[in-house]
């Protein structure tokens, strides 16, 4: 492999992302209101925690899971609403952003190359067909990554200065989110590139390809759905298992996403 | 002119039921300048990325520089440039960063990238632009900037696909001087594609003529012209009062002429090289006395017209059909 060329596409890659709206909107927007906008409310608005009741805490504990029941056991009303809404709820909706990064990016970096007609000269170049791909990988990859994991940080001092006044100790980091931040969020940003290679084989545009890998999506809003209808609830056990899952799927995907990305391919398709 | 850089045998692609390029067998040596012309989708553009390793071929093989293409294709690429039909350049980023990514991306030793882009940048009559975003510049920039990026770790086998198309005479002009300089100064070779017969005509020691993905003339322009357009146009010079008499010998044989009234040449069309004695003998027979006696050159164009069955358009502007 030579990472100098590896490298060089990655820059080349971020710069031409950087400068497209359509990419930049969704990589800033969606951590922006997830990590500050949604756990900022609690510390603007404290009527948001502060004024629940035993009832509502009754109300809570009948629709939660058993054991998130037992997460929540001994805590005040106002307390036990707190850790549920940022420990639990916000759990799988931290996985989006992961996901839609490196899915924006994918979608820019594979499709949009093709629209914009600078493929051709990409594969005169001498790099072979895996560093093009590992090049292309990473440009999604790392900046997915590394926007999940600041986000996290971000997150833990917002939500921890939001609930500061309302919990006895601070809630981030903890061992939940930990593993979410360096176990499922870096296979969910695979999920992301992964399924959008296989998007890019077809789709046409940039916003055809975006599109449909938005779909990807779905499968977390599944999981906030059944977090919230006690269906399940995101314990450590839970977070190994779906990060599990999501990197063997990631590896699945990336065998076929291989097998139509050589330069014979790719230049035919043009 | 010795080794061979390209040989071609059988070389073929198919795309499901077309044939973009048929059985093609070709050789070019090292140091030439080789014209590839034909019509759009003659199959052109797939023998530059099936010689480059980057289109697989569906039968037949090659060696380029003594490599296959499908086998060292990487190893290849560091050593041809290619400047594709359209510019392929990154509009978002500025004529600099283009160079320097692609600079690392051919390999060019990291501690000579900027020396090498900057020359190129001045080389190119770019650098005053150099740190302004591609999308802002004339298709000209463009054209200069992308054949900069063909030059960056200095080829020793240049591919260009019409490389002076959109650009103004002044810059087709510093194209072409780069095409010569390249070969002649430094011995490197240059496959050319292009539509502009005056320019294939100027720059190559031989072309080859693809029509539905076939080679179906392959030569040095001169001798392709003599072997394929058989039908001369000679001009004689005579006395401008003798013209009406000659004219009259010539037509009386049913010779298809006509004149240039001004300065008593006669153009005498569909001539062969053996029938110009004859000519001579007829006009002096006559008593036409003649001063000069010019048989045109076919030029490029005639052939490719000539392989085509169409019919160039005429070139002496000043003569007037009789």
């Amino acid at each position: 492999m030579n990472w100098r060329a590896i490298q060089a596409l990655m820059r080349k890659d971020l710069k031409v992302v950087l400068q497209n709206k359509g990419v930049v909107i969704p990589i800033v927007l969606l951590p922006l209101i997830l990590f500050i906008v949604i756990p900022g409310l609690v510390l603007f608005i404290p009527s948001a925690t502060s004024s629940a009741n035993n009832n509502d805490l009754a109300q809570l504990m009948a629709m939660v899971t058993p054991g998130l029941r037992d997460q929540l056991v001994g805590l005040t009303p106002d307390q036990a609403g707190a850790v549920f809404f940022l420990v639990y709820m916000m759990a799988p909706l931290f996985l989006i952003v992961p996901l839609m990064v490196s899915n924006v990016i994918a979608a820019d970096s594979f499709v949009g190359e093709r629209e914009r007609k600078t493929l051709e000269a990409l594969l005169y170049t001498p790099t072979t067909d895996g560093e093009l791909l590992v090049g292309k990988m990473l440009s999604a990859l790392v900046p997915a990554i590394i926007v999940s994991w600041a986000g996290y940080v971000l997150y833990s001092v917002v939500a921890d200065l939001a609930s500061a006044q309302l919990m006895e100790r601070a809630l981030f980091p903890n061992p939940l989110w930990n593993v979410i931040a360096l176990w499922v969020a870096p296979a969910a940003a695979g999920l992301g590139l992964t399924s959008m290679m296989l998007v890019s084989v077809r789709a046409k545009t940039f916003q055809d390809a975006y599109q449909t890998g938005s779909l990807v999506v779905l499968p977390i809003v599944l999981l906030l759905i059944g977090q919230i209808a006690g269906v399940l609830y995101f314990n450590i056990w839970l977070a190994l298992g779906l990060g599990l899952v999501l990197w063997i799927i990631d590896a699945v995907l990336l065998f076929y996403g291989r097998q139509t990305f050589h330069r014979s391919e790719l230049i035919a398709r043009l | 002119m010795t080794d061979p850089v390209i040989v071609a045998s059988g070389l073929g692609r198919r795309f499901g039921e077309t044939v973009a390029v048929d059985q093609l067998e070709l050789t070019v040596q090292a140091g030439e300048v080789f014209g590839f012309l034909g019509h759009n989708g003659a199959g052109k553009t797939t023998t530059i990325r099936m010689l480059n390793g980057i289109l697989t071929p569906t039968n037949g093989s090659s060696r380029v520089l003594g490599l296959d293409p499908m086998a060292d294709g990487p190893h290849l690429r560091t050593r041809t440039g290619v400047l594709t039909e359209t510019p392929s350049l990154d509009e978002r980023l500025t004529g600099r960063d283009n160079l320097a990514i692609y600079a690392d991306l051919y390999r060019v030793p990291k501690d000579a990238v900027k020396a090498r882009v900057d020359e190129l940048l001045t080389g190119f009559d770019l650098y005053e632009r150099a740190d302004d975003k591609v999308g802002g510049y004339s298709k000209g920039m463009k054209q200069r900037l992308a054949l900069a990026r063909t030059l960056l770790h200095k080829p020793e086998m240049l591919f260009l696909d019409e490389p002076t198309a959109g650009l103004d005479p002044v810059a087709a002009r510093q194209v072409h001087d780069m095409i010569v300089q390249s070969t002649r100064q430094q011995g490197h070779t240059v496959f050319l594609c292009t539509h502009n017969l005056v320019e294939a005509q100027r720059l190559c020691d031989r072309v080859g003529v693809m029509e539905h993905g076939k080679l179906v003339a392959l030569g040095a322009p001169r001798d392709l012209a003599r072997q394929l357009v058989t039908n001369l146009t000679v001009d004689f010079e005579v006395d401008a009062e003798a013209v009406p008499a000659a004219l009259q010998e010539l037509e009386g044989k049913g010779i298809t002429t006509s004149v240039a009234q001004q300065t008593g040449t006669i153009s005498v069309r569909g001539a062969t090289h053996s029938a110009i004695p004859d000519f001579v003998n007829l006009l002096v027979g006559a008593g036409i006395r003649i001063y000069g006696v010019t048989p045109q050159e076919p030029t490029l164009e005639d052939v490719y017209f000539a392989l085509h069955g169409e019919q160039p358009v005429q070139r002496n502007s000043a003569e007037v059909i009789q």
